[in-house]
């Protein structure tokens, strides 16, 4: 069998084990003589792995160690970032959110801030981050499948979109947790297992440094900001704004809080995540580095991407290589469905809910809702030249910290939150943001200082909205929700205090 | 369309000043209704007594309860402290009265407020509160206006109190529900567990915790809502009962997405749901019956449905206890729907199948999030 033959074999294994997975999960049913379902809420360990499944997009598994292999180390703020954006929410926003008994982030904002207009805009901006999501992973599924079978660059998408909507209109009995959680482990198995091989043959090479093979003389592989490029400073800073803020306003991490029984798991569940997610991000890193040894000529054709998919095929000849290269083209197209599974969910379900609710029934409601999900992304990256998955993904952290991350941080935290504050909050810095993701995505941004800023806007658009809030909010103090204080006594006293929440506003 | 056009531009289309006069008081009004909706407490009458104000046209407006004082509005501030000995004459008198200068003594040469016109607010025949409109001087159309207003607030605050009770019968009829675990299954259960004590005794005293459990969280002291673990570990507990009184003729599936057990429902809303279906896919019918819970997650929702294969219902029955026609046979199901509508909206009522013969099958919808509902 040839090597295209074993990777679409791969993939159609994913997209078969995914549906299985799911139809073992809804085996979960008993008799009356062993039951005691209740007491099985999900366990932080495997809420932990969903989330994993569920935020290991194409960008991390494929987009990293393509960044890492063009541009070197400076590229691992965007791995680390993922991942300590985790710590953020850890810290500031995991238990409360799940004590504001919040679905989804507009409920979090109607609960909070009383508002209906504040619902309404987050509902808008959800949809937004989604749109803005889904779209590189559609591409980078046409990107891969391009790669390993030879197909137009357009076939991958339009597979994926299919299956997650398939998935999505005629799945909804199926136990979404641990289909989520076996994508994380399938992801993890197929970087892992092919690199154990490839570090055997790295060593046998005698383990020659990536750096020390430079494609151009005085090359700044291996020290970060020393490169060509300007302002690598701010644009480095920029990205840990971004990265280390936007994870909490991405809607399908959000609803998986939703899942834990109470604040304790949601802090708990957020601490295996980082595990989970340091443990994962070793990996693409080692694949970029060993990628300039083994493949160099991708840096000059620009297919910095398929270093993880091609890797194994290079380094290993004959079968064994093409087997591992489909391993790691299967684990790819995990990572697109997963991704795209849980955003399409989260965007339908507020579609479905803020949009069409009131027209349609409920079930109805939702599958249109998926369908509108998943249809405008995908004519999106059919349409708009690829701009890299990783970056692109980039853009979409840098409108969610510039618009949820101070929502979700002040609501929690700073009790004179007014409605107003929030709203023109989340207008200027989703305005400044997404303004700069289109002109980026548009190629349209200048060169110097503004071309910069525009590439990597989190950096003034995250202060800026702060600003805008609290401004806003202390210049309306007789806006300040009329249950504010009971609100966050809610948010903040631990479930196990005995202690008088009284009734809630309503 | 050219003549609409016209008639918009023609002089006074918004109507004569009458008329105009006329939009402002009733909007005045309508901006009060709402709050004063909530009944009369401090945070309702100083939210709605600048309107007040608006539509009495006086430069003063104080609301008082029988005793005290609940807002003020206007000008000559410090006569707030007399609205409370003022209010006293009226709740003796129970009539619209005016009083001069010599009831609220004031020593500033400067202020304008020389006379008073207070009127009873009235519920259900009993004097609740006062409004009291300070002036110049009272004209007798001042007279009229200010005891129509009370009127009118009357009106509203008794909606309130209707508000009120319709909510107070709503937590009633939970904890007629509570009672209602019935006699007949505690005698049920009680004489199952007799049968296994000396045959089996480390079941009965299994069954005995379980039966203790199982009462003490359909009797607790319980807020409105709960998670559905916590309602489906208490139907666990009752279906293992009543498994030790019919044996292996109840059959019992049980299919729980696990991520929709944080979901908050309404206290006691399946409990009645799973009894019926226990009581109609056996009690009356020859051989085993089975009873599937299904709890699913859609979304934004969850799905919960409990069926039984029993003899089933005739549908205008179902349709008459959903309307709260309690001679119907069916525990708790009218009650259980009216508060799934309470807590979500009409659009989250109970969805029943059933004909006779085909066994019956409850449909319950609940949103992850409502606003005010929690657990």
């Amino acid at each position: 069998m040839s090597a295209a033959g074993y990777s679409l074999l791969a993939v159609t294994a994913v997209v078969v084990a995914t549906l299985a997975v799911g139809a073992y999960g809804w085996r979960f049913s008993r008799t009356t003589s062993d039951f005691f379902v209740a007491s099985r809420t999900v366990r932080p360990g495997l809420n932990a792995s969903a989330i994993g499944g569920e935020y290991l997009s194409a960008a991390s598994f494929l987009g990293v160690a393509g960044l890492v292999l063009a541009f070197g180390t400076e590229m691992l703020w965007y791995p680390v970032g993922w991942t300590a954006g985790y710590l953020v929410l850890l810290v500031l926003v995991a238990a409360p959110l799940r004590r504001s008994g919040a679905y989804t982030l507009p409920d979090f904002a109607e609960s909070r801030l009383e508002s209906r207009g504040v619902r309404r805009l987050s509902a808008l901006l959800v949809v937004a981050i989604g749109w803005l999501y889904l779209m590189p992973q559609f591409q980078g599924a046409g990107l891969a499948l391009a790669a390993t079978t030879g197909t137009g660059a357009w076939l991958g998408g339009v597979l994926v979109a299919t299956v997650v909507l398939v998935n999505v209109l005629f799945g909804g009995m199926r136990s979404i947790t641990f289909v989520q959680a076996f994508q994380y482990w399938l992801k993890l198995t197929a970087l892992l297992f092919p690199l154990l091989f490839m570090v055997t043959i790295w060593l046998g090479d005698g383990a020659v440094s990536p750096a020390s093979t430079g494609t151009t003389p005085g090359d700044s592989w291996e020290s970060p900001l020393a490169g060509a490029g300007d302002h690598r400073l701010y644009t480095t800073y920029s990205i840990i704004v971004a990265t280390f803020l936007g994870t909490m306003g991405l809607p399908h991490v959000v609803v998986r809080f939703y899942t834990n029984p109470d604040g304790a798991a949601a802090r708990r569940t957020t601490l295996f995540v980082l595990a989970l997610l340091g443990l994962f991000y070793l990996l693409p890193p080692v694949y970029g580095g060993l990628g300039r040894l083994y493949a160099p000529d991708l840096i000059a054709s620009g297919d910095t991407e398929s270093v993880v998919l091609e890797l194994p095929a290079r380094m290993l000849a004959g079968t064994l290589g093409d087997l591992l290269s489909a391993l790691t083209t299967a684990g790819a197209f995990a990572a697109f469905l997963s991704t795209s599974s849980g955003l399409t969910v989260a965007v339908a379900g507020v579609i479905s809910q803020d949009v069409l609710g009131r027209r349609l029934g409920g079930v109805r409601a939702f599958q249109a809702g998926a369908v509108v999900a998943v249809l405008v992304p995908l004519g999106l990256a059919l349409l708009a030249e690829g701009v890299g998955v990783a970056q692109a993904v980039g853009l979409a952290f840098a409108f969610a910290a510039s618009t949820f991350c101070p929502l979700l941080v002040l609501g929690i935290w700073w009790r004179r939150l007014t409605d107003a504050g929030a709203i023109a909050g989340m207008l200027v810095g989703g305005g400044c943001a997404g303004g700069a993701v289109l002109a980026t995505l548009l190629g349209a941004a200048p060169a110097g200082w503004p071309g910069a800023l525009l590439a990597q806007p989190a950096a003034w658009t995250v202060p800026l909205a702060f600003l805008t809030m609290v401004g806003i909010s202390l210049a309306t103090p007789r806006r300040v929700p009329r249950h504010a204080a009971r609100t966050m006594v809610r948010l903040h006293t631990p479930e196990a205090v005995q202690l008088d929440r009284g009734v809630l506003p309503r | 369309m050219l003549r609409g056009a016209l008639r918009w531009l023609r002089p006074g289309h918004l109507g004569t000043e009458a008329e105009q006069a006329t939009f402002r008081t009733l909007h005045s009004a309508s901006l009060t209704a709402p709050e004063l909706r909530e009944g009369l407490t401090s945070g309702s009458a100083g939210r709605a007594i600048r309107h007040l104000r608006d539509l009495l046209g006086v430069p003063a407006v104080a609301l008082t309860d029988t005793v005290t004082t609940l807002a003020w509005d206007g000008r000559f501030g410090h006569h707030e402290q007399d609205a409370a000995a003022l209010a006293a004459v009226v709740v003796e008198s129970g009539g619209t009265v005016v009083l001069d200068r010599r009831s609220f003594a004031c020593s500033d040469p400067g202020c304008g407020l020389r006379q008073v016109v207070i009127s009873p607010l009235v519920v259900e025949d009993r004097v609740v509160g006062t409004l009291q409109a300070f002036t110049s001087s009272a004209s007798a159309a001042l007279v009229r206006a200010v005891t129509e207003v009370a009127r009118w607030v009357s009106g509203n605050l008794e909606l309130a109190e209707l508000d009120a009770s319709r909510t107070r019968l709503m937590e009633a009829e939970v904890r007629a529900l509570r009672a209602q675990i019935s006699p007949h299954f505690i005698y049920n259960s009680l004489t199952a567990i007799a049968s296994f004590v000396r045959t089996d005794p480390v079941r009965a005293r299994e069954l005995l915790l379980e039966f203790a459990d199982f009462t003490r969280y359909s009797f607790s002291k319980h807020g409105e809502y709960t998670t559905l673990a916590e309602e489906l570990r208490s139907i666990e507990r009752y279906l293992v009962l009543e498994k030790a009184r019919f044996g292996d003729r109840l059959q019992v599936t049980l299919r729980v997405a696990q991520e929709v057990l944080p979901v908050a429902v309404p206290f006691l809303c399946l409990q009645p749901l799973v009894e019926n279906a226990v009581r109609h896919g056996l009690e009356r019918k020859p051989g085993t019956g089975t009873v599937t819970i299904i709890a699913a997650d859609q979304a934004g929702e969850c799905l919960i449905s409990v069926e039984d294969d029993g003899i089933g219902e005739d549908p205008d029955k179902v349709r008459r206890a959903l309307a709260g026609d309690v001679s119907v046979d069916s525990v708790g199901l009218g009650n259980v729907d009216a508060r799934l509508r309470t807590a979500f909206g009409d659009d989250y009522g109970l969805v029943v199948e059933t004909a006779p013969g085909a066994g019956t099958k409850v449909i319950v919808r609940v949103p992850k999030f409502a606003p005010g509902v929690r657990p």
